[in-house]
């Protein structure tokens, strides 16, 4: 072998120990964090639930179902929160593809009665400190007992009665399209039943 | 701790600071220091990456054929980093929440790279060990005191405590990007003024 290919064959044999130790070295720990990855999310979202609903005793995650919208375009989980075996409110998890930065993803918890309680932002691209406001309380707290069905679900300047947030009328409306959403999908699920 | 030691621990964190003298690392010092616990968070991810990073790049520098040096160091710390983020995501996922997107770009960070080619190819893994410790803190800092100028700024709070009463506006500009180059620009200025004087 010449000297430039013995080179060659040093350069291309490092490389491929390097890549192959990174490969190694990735794959384990990707098999020992999966699990622990999988645990937290379910955590926040369980988290995220019990924020938005009343109180409960029983595992809303185990009674999981699956509502559609009117043209079963949307699919959207539904997890019922009951207290001694009665449903007491039920949380959406929903979407809007309007937020400001992309997609937005909340859960929305309702009253029996089919009127907002809370709801929490799991996952934004909003720009922080103005649409990442719309998962402050300052904002959310307006929803509390607002029913969609009776009450118009939009900003004031489109003839709403939701007070946007300053600076954020995109993101406003993109919760509220969310929350339609949601509304939209149990509406059709009341109406099949 | 002899003077070399001494020097390369504090070269980061003053003479060459990354933030305000190098200017390096751009990239996540305009994006996440929309608030002072975001830019520490982010501050702080760096600081152990590249440690480990250099540690590795100082142990195998002698192996290492120096045409393909920058490939086997970017695949080094690509590693260092996806294995940071699968720790990160499953042990403290509040963290990974706030911090995101940002974490892979620490592989692309100019730091580390710069870091690697610059100290770590050429001296042994303690004194790599000193100047990563160094030039982490160094980037922290800078980035921590331009999140908290943003965030006194744009938010009216520092590290999630706010003082302005809700009647008061806050510049708003400054959590937006413009504002990160403002504020950086002032930061710089005032940087410069400090060491001049010394």
């Amino acid at each position: 072998m010449t000297n430039n290919q013995k080179k060659f064959m040093n350069m291309v044999i490092t490389l491929t120990i390097i890549a192959g130790a990174s490969a190694f070295l990735l794959s384990s720990v990707y098999q020992f964090t999966k699990e622990p990855i999988a645990k937290a999310k379910d955590k926040r979202e369980l988290e995220a639930i019990s924020q938005v609903v009343e109180e409960f005793d029983n595992n809303p995650f185990a009674e999981k179902m699956i509502i559609y919208s009117k043209n079963q375009k949307d699919k959207l989980d539904f997890y019922p929160a009951r207290k001694k075996g009665n449903i007491t409110s039920f949380a959406i998890k929903t979407y809007s593809d309007n937020g400001f930065g992309g997609k937005i993803e909340m859960i929305v918890g309702f009253y029996i009665s089919g009127a907002i309680k809370n709801f929490k932002i799991t996952s934004h691209q909003e720009t922080p400190g103005l649409g990442s406001k719309a998962d402050d309380a300052k904002f959310k707290e307006q929803f509390d007992g607002f029913n969609p069905n009776k009450q118009i679900l939009k900003v004031r300047q489109d003839g709403g009665e939701i007070d946007g947030i300053t600076a954020a009328t995109i993101t406003s409306r993109a919760v509220l399209d969310a929350i339609q959403r949601a509304t939209d999908a149990y509406n059709n699920f009341n109406a099949g039943k | 701790m002899n003077k070399q030691s001494y020097i390369n621990l504090t070269r980061g964190i003053i003479k060459e600071n990354p933030t305000f003298v190098m200017l390096l690392g751009m990239c996540p010092t305009l994006g996440v220091t929309t608030s002072a616990s975001n830019g520490f968070g982010m501050g702080i991810a760096t600081l152990f990456v590249l440690i480990f990073s250099n540690i590795m790049i100082s142990l195998i520098k002698n192996v290492i054929p120096p045409m393909v040096r920058i490939p086997s160091y970017i695949v080094v710390i690509a590693s260092i980093v996806t294995v940071m983020e699968l720790l990160m995501a499953a042990y403290l996922p509040t963290l990974h929440g706030a911090l995101g997107i940002f974490i892979p770009l620490i592989v692309v960070n100019c730091i580390i790279l710069g870091r690697a080619e610059a100290f770590a190819s050429k001296n042994n893994v303690w004194q790599s060990i000193l100047d990563a410790v160094g030039m982490g803190v160094g980037f922290t800092i800078g980035l921590t005191s331009l999140g908290v100028v943003r965030e006194v700024l744009g938010n009216g709070s520092v590290f999630g405590y706010t003082f302005l009463t809700e009647d008061v506006s806050p510049l708003l500009l400054f959590i937006m990007p413009p504002g990160a180059f403002l504020a950086l620009a002032g930061l710089i200025v005032l940087f410069n003024k400090l060491q001049g004087s010394k």
